[in-house]
């Protein structure tokens, strides 16, 4: 009878140490799981930043300007172009 | 030794003494009393007061935290950024919290760019909240809150930029600071774009980490992107040119609006004057006007082409009918109207060519006011184009009953009804979709639109197209709206403005028009408010603007030339010739 009474006691001194186990590690694995959020978020913000910079430099007036003085580009005159329609 | 009496407490001579019956009693009720006290107080904790411990409990660790959600982005047709919004932060203040040493103060309005003074001022309000300085890049705030200044506070707002700057600012409107829609297409989009932040409660640990959900109260819904109808390329080329006449006319404000001929989408849309809707501090005042929705003005002979196509399409013309113009002075009532130059005997292809008024009025006196009155309504005029933009104006169409027969005349060649931009550009769809009238979008269109009305005949259409051809060809009013390359169709107006009820000596030049006319690819509506720097004919001001707008627009969309006005072995000797001529003036887009 004692015995089988301190079996018991031991399985439910297991049991409680695996429940504390178990919650610490849920616990540490939310706060990892929170930490990649955040880092999501904040790698969000800086796609939008960084999509924001690109048109910034990509505005046509801009473009425009560089090919024009930097490069000597040019429109082609009205002779210079051949437009090919795609074969249906 | 006599074996002792064994004795025990119990057998104590004292308490051999009777103790009264009623004093153990007393003593177990007592004890008795004490014990449902504590079941008693520990059912009041546990049952019934229990959901208010249970908050006070859970507001010593959980939080409800807010979950931003961002605003969607607006991009072009091609998925280019036209605006996003992103983080910013806004710093504010508790006065009373504020206690700031003199040198932390000029730390932070150094920080904040803002003169140690006015800092200060704030500081000492006697309000509970002070906004110090609102939308602060990232980084400055970050720099603001390793401070640890006590009582100043930081929020995280949502900052809109417009990567296009001017170029877009009309079509796309701005927002306000709260980062919810003000003006065009940010307003008219506002359902789509704007984001529903969430909320949910967590378990915050000692160190203030999260250890655990308790409930998502909402999830988070970030605003839709919304892809528009306008090409980034297209929009540029009419912002550019429109900017440039304007410069060389002196003129008061001027729009332009490209649409799909086979789609119906706006492919751009500019004002000018215009404005830069990343800066706050101009976002009021007249220049935020779309003129192209809002204002409407009296279109004149742009008009004259629909009132032809009536008659075409009720057999009472052809385009060879001769008309009678006599004398270039026509009299109803007491009103006289009067043409440019004394013509005679012209065909109605002529009218349209030469643009005469007289020629329109006899076309339109076969008609009834109703009949004149059910084109225009089928045209649109008169009724707002309901794409959900802000403002939008509808334009003046009285009902037929009250028409007197001057004012039926006056209206074949566009006095005395006044349309939009946007309206005028959109009726002449009909003539460059064969006869069918589509509704128009902001977005983009994928596949076909949605159901047209036929208006007139594909045959109608067609002949109008030929003549339309000839207006803005050598000996039509508008010879400098041809684009090298392509057919072009279109008619010029030049309207006088009303003043306080009476006609000014001041004009609208206008010149709508499509191309290629032999399958039109682009409708191109352009309007100029008083040009001053001495020419105002559509022919003049705004057809050149008109070329420009549709030739960028052609190229833009590779269109393939339909004259064939260069053979192709010649290209290389082309270039050479570009190359020794030096700047070719179509260069200046």
């Amino acid at each position: 009878m004692i015995r089988a009474d301190a079996v018991l006691v031991a399985l439910v001194v297991a049991s409680a140490l695996g429940v504390v186990a178990a919650q610490h590690q849920a616990r540490k694995l939310h706060t990892q799981y929170e930490r990649e959020q955040a880092r999501a978020q904040a790698l969000a913000v800086e796609w939008g930043q960084l999509q924001l910079e690109q048109s910034t430099w990509a505005t046509h007036g801009r473009i425009e300007r560089m090919a024009r003085e930097r490069l000597g580009m040019r429109h082609p005159a009205p002779g210079q172009m051949l437009v090919v329609e795609p074969k249906s | 030794m006599k074996n002792p009496r064994p004795v025990t407490f119990n057998h104590n001579p004292l308490l051999k003494r009777d103790l009264p019956a009623w004093r153990p009693r007393v003593v177990m009720l007592a004890l008795m009393g004490c014990s449902l006290a504590l079941a008693g107080r520990a059912l009041y904790l546990q049952g019934i007061n229990n959901d208010f411990l249970q908050a006070k409990g859970e507001s010593r660790y959980a939080r409800t935290l807010e979950v931003p959600a961002t605003r969607g982005r607006i991009t072009d047709r091609h998925g280019d950024i036209l605006a996003i919004s992103t983080p910013v932060r806004s710093v504010w203040a508790l006065p009373s919290d504020a206690q700031l040493e003199p040198a932390q103060a000029r730390e932070l309005a150094r920080l904040l760019e803002m003169d140690a003074n006015e800092l200060n001022r704030r500081l000492a309000a006697s309000r509970d909240f002070v906004y110090l300085k609102r939308q602060l890049p990232p980084e400055v705030a970050k720099q603001v809150a390793e401070l640890r200044l006590p009582g100043i506070h930081q929020q995280q707002e949502y900052r809109r930029y417009y990567p296009g700057g001017e170029v877009m600012s009309h079509i796309l409107g701005f927002t306000n600071i709260e980062d919810k829609g003000q003006e065009g297409i940010e307003l008219a989009f506002e359902k789509q774009l704007a984001g529903m932040s969430g909320a949910r409660r967590v378990i915050k640990d000692r160190r203030g980490q999260i250890v655990e959900d308790v409930e998502a109260i909402r999830p988070p819904r970030d605003g839709a992107d919304v892809a528009l109808s306008i090409d980034g390329k297209i929009q540029y080329h009419a912002w550019a040119a429109l900017r440039d006449t304007m410069h060389e006319h002196k003129a008061l404000a001027g729009a332009v609006v490209v649409l799909d001929a086979r789609t119906g989408e706006v492919l751009a849309l500019a004002n000018a004057p215009t404005f830069n809707p990343n800066n706050r501090a101009n976002l009021s005042g007249a220049q935020l006007r779309n003129r192209v929705f809002t204002d409407t003005f009296e279109p004149g002979s742009v008009m004259k082409p629909f009132i032809a196509a009536l008659a075409i399409e009720r057999g009472k013309a052809k385009a060879d009918t001769l008309i009678d113009t006599g004398n270039g002075r026509m009299t109803i009532g007491t009103a006289t109207i009067s043409d440019v130059k004394r013509r005679g005997v012209m065909t109605v292809s002529e009218v349209i060519q030469k643009s005469s008024n007289i020629g329109t009025v006899k076309l339109a006196q076969q008609f009834s006011a109703d009949e004149m009155w059910h084109l225009f309504d089928q045209l649109g005029f008169g009724t707002a184009l309901n794409l959900g933009f802000p403002g939008e104006a509808s334009g003046r169409l009285r009902p037929a009953k009250s028409w007197r027969p001057i004012e039926q005349a006056t209206m074949s060649y566009g006095h005395g009804i006044s349309v939009s931009l946007i309206q005028m550009a959109r009726a002449y769809l009909v003539f460059a979709r064969d006869g069918e009238l589509v509704p128009l979008s902001l977005t983009r269109v994928d596949g076909q639109p949605s159901s047209g009305r036929r208006v007139f005949s594909a045959s109608t259409a067609r002949e109008m197209r030929t003549m339309l051809e000839h207006a803005a060809g050598p000996g039509g009013t508008a010879p400098r709206a041809q684009v090298a390359g392509y057919t072009v169709a279109g008619k010029t107006g030049t309207a006088h403005k009303l003043e306080n009820g009476r006609y000014a000596k001041k004009y609208i030049s206008s010149f709508v028009g499509f191309a290629p006319a032999s399958n039109p690819r682009v409708v191109v509506a352009v309007m100029v408010d008083e040009p001053t720097a001495g020419q105002y004919f559509g022919g003049a001001v705004a057809a050149p603007l008109f070329s420009r707008v549709t030739e960028g627009a052609l190229r833009t969309l590779g269109v393939a030339p339909d004259i064939p006005l260069t053979p192709l072995q010649l290209a290389r000797r082309g270039a050479e010739e570009a190359a020794t001529r030096g700047a070719d003036p179509r260069e200046n887009m």
